[in-house]
């Protein structure tokens, strides 16, 4: 039997976070959220809660107006189907996105909405969905479907687990970094042995999981910016990760 | 007509049983030296074949309609061995023809798996088709949920009688706009209950906030309360007590009975359809309750998060030892996904006893999001089971289980206690 650390030990949320609190705004969550996206949501909340934060949890859906004083931007995953039903909204908030970006607001951008934050789809009929050139990338409808358990490794974050479930596939223009090198799995296509991509505070990645629970230091790298840039500095006395590992080191020997 | 393959077929399925194999393996032979064996053995039933699809609750379904269509007087053949895959139907169609091929049956109720199904429509086109929903299941297998709704609607469109459709599901309802060779027909829900069966792209709204479906049902499930329910039907509500646990399995049962029903005609007993719905046992793993130490003990797949979700509303975990088993092969889906659109708040006050599983340290680290008291973390199923039956003893015990986690528990439980055994 293994003595794991008991979940039970953590404290709750306190009621009136002495510290102040993050506006996280979660991009999409009806039709962007196929693939447990909420989780990287929970995660930031709960490690901010632990910490004595507050969390304000917003959400932007197409048509709504968008949020002032926003701290940190969450996007996720969707079908082909969400994408279009998104798309319009997407172009229409475009210029608000890029000037965050740009301003260095932290965002992690998973699968659907890593895609549209760069230049440009072209599906495989050649259709092509324009996106919103937040970072330098684009993606090509493929083939074949890029599925299974990845492992990749990141000089910034570490070793970084998740689970890819894409058929499209995406490369990098010059100037942009890519987040990792793949150990396991394609990453960002069949071709190139890397994965996602890094630009100012933003994280694009393909890793679904979540990606944010068995990656913490991806976690508190968006958290730590966004406290650092609204309150001058990030409280933080660590978090107990012991449960994180061992996912990590179980999810590490699964085949592909 | 050669009669040899089928012959050979028995003598393989014989040989098989006897080695303890694969239920399937007969089915691939009898596949490759016949390939027309299954239609034609499928084709002059006087009543047709029923195939029931849809991501979730697809062998209890199927078990319902099989015993309320047998509580009529049908004879009915169905895959009852769990094998959902075509060459799974053509092993249990060897069973079961003569030397020559032929089935005595009135009717076949056969679950299909979703892509399995279409394939085998191809070979006999079905005079009922029931599709009971998509939900997030082994996306990993059909990449999106909007393809799997693809695979249904290939089923729809080769039904040649009637296709019965969940109203309440978007994607299985919105089928009904490419059905033009056959009559649809909805089973629903009332609009009460319709918060308690989000689907999947209301997972996260406003609960409920869908607005109510317009479209005429067959068969409303009107209300549920513990384990009896009432159900509408031809503007009659009646209130029956189910064997069957968990609110899914009761939405099903109004799945069932409209299948039935369209199967019957206007010959349906529907007296008789209540009686044989309450007298339906549940299928293995299904909610099934066994006895350990003098002690319930209640075994509860989970697959996708809207299964899970349900689980857990069903079943009050008040003064009952509970563990969850998460495996990560094939068959449970490899993406973990899943388990971060499951909310764990209702076992907050009880906590988890015991999580084990491959991707036990997955699970224990979703509760600890959730602020899930843990007891404790053991992979392995063989030692996390025997520590949880050592530490609960005096209280109900329920397992939470992925498919091949549900199997390996089986497989142990069957040493301690009577475990039904499924060949």
């Amino acid at each position: 039997m293994s003595d794991a650390p008991s979940a039970g030990a953590l404290t709750k949320a306190p009621a009136d976070p002495s510290k102040g609190s993050l506006r996280i705004l979660q991009l999409y969550p009806r039709e962007m959220n196929i693939y447990g996206d909420y989780g990287n949501v929970l995660v930031l909340k709960q490690r901010l809660a632990w910490r004595g934060y507050g969390a304000e949890i917003l959400e932007h859906n197409a048509g709504d107006a968008f949020p002032d004083d926003v701290d940190l931007i969450v996007g996720g995953g969707g079908q082909d189907s969400g994408q279009v039903v998104i798309q319009d909204d997407l172009q229409a908030i475009a210029s608000t996105l890029r000037r965050l970006a740009e301003d260095g607001t932290p965002m992690l951008l998973i699968c659907g909405l890593y895609q549209l934050f760069g230049n440009f789809f072209r599906t495989q009929d050649g259709t092509v969905i324009p996106g919103i050139g937040v970072l330098d990338l684009e993606t090509r409808g493929g083939t074949e479907r890029l599925i299974g358990n990845v492992v990749a490794r990141s000089d910034e974050f570490g070793e970084i687990h998740g689970y890819e479930n894409h058929s499209g596939q995406t490369f990098l223009g010059d100037g942009l970094r890519p987040l990792a090198t793949v150990l396991k799995g394609a990453g960002n296509n069949a071709e190139e042995h890397h994965e996602g991509a890094r630009y100012r505070n933003i994280v694009g990645s393909y890793l679904h999981g979540s990606l944010l629970p068995k990656n913490p230091a991806i976690a508190d790298f968006l958290l730590r910016t966004a406290a650092e840039r609204k309150f001058g500095a990030f409280e933080d006395d660590g978090v107990d990760d012991s449960l994180a590992e061992l996912a990590r080191e179980h999810a590490a020997a699964r085949p592909r | 007509m050669n009669p040899l393959p089928v012959l050979v077929g028995k003598a393989v399925r014989i040989a098989s049983r006897l080695r303890g194999g694969g239920s399937a393996f007969p089915g691939l032979v009898v596949e490759r030296l016949d390939p027309g064996f299954m239609g034609r053995a499928l084709s002059n039933l006087p009543y047709g074949v029923v195939v029931v699809s849809g991501t979730n609750g697809k062998t209890t379904t199927t078990k319902m309609v099989v015993e309320l269509l047998e509580g009529q007087g049908l004879s009915v053949f169905t895959n009852r061995t769990g094998s959902n895959f075509t060459r799974g139907v053509a092993a249990a169609l060897l069973g079961e023809v003569d030397w020559r091929g032929r089935l005595k049956a009135d009717v076949a109720v056969l679950e299909l798996d979703e892509a399995h199904a279409v394939h085998f429509v191809k070979l006999v086109p079905p005079r009922y088709s029931l599709l009971l929903n998509v939900l997030r299941d082994q996306l990993d297998r059909f990449g999106e949920i909007d393809a799997t709704t693809r695979l249904l609607e290939r089923i729809a469109l080769a039904t040649t009688g009637t296709v019965v459709l969940n109203r309440e599901d978007p994607r299985v309802a919105g089928l009904a706009s490419s059905v033009t060779a056959a009559d649809v027909v909805y089973f629903g829900l009332d609009a009460s209950l319709r918060s308690t069966f989000p689907n999947d792209d209301e997972l996260r709204g406003a609960a409920g906030t869908a607005p109510a479906s317009a479209l005429p049902a067959d068969v409303v499930l009107r209300s549920v309360d513990g384990n009896s329910a009432e159900f509408e039907v031809e503007g009659t509500t009646t209130r029956t007590d189910l064997r069957l646990r968990g609110v899914y399995n009761i939405f099903n049962a109004a799945a069932a009975l409209a299948a039935a029903r369209a199967v019957l005609g206007g010959t349906a007993d529907n007296g008789r359809l209540f009686s044989s719905l309450a007298a339906v046992e549940p299928a293995f793993g299904r909610g099934e309750s066994l006895v350990v130490d003098g002690q319930a003990l209640e075994l509860v797949l989970v697959k996708n998060p809207s299964g899970f979700r349900l689980g857990l509303k069903s079943f009050d975990p008040a003064g009952c030892a509970t563990m969850i088993a998460i495996n990560d092969n094939y068959a449970d889906g490899r993406d973990m996904s899943w388990l971060w659109d499951v909310d764990f708040d209702s076992l907050g006050l009880s906590g988890v006893d015991v999580v084990s599983g491959v991707r036990a340290y997955d699970m224990a680290l979703r509760l600890k999001y959730d602020d899930v008291r843990v007891g404790a973390v053991e992979p392995d199923i063989t030692d996390a089971l025997q520590q949880f039956i050592r530490g609960s003893d005096g209280r109900p015990k329920r397992i939470f289980c992925t498919y091949t986690a549900m199997l390996a528990v089986r497989r142990e439980l069957s040493k301690i206690t009577k475990v039904e055994v499924v060949s």
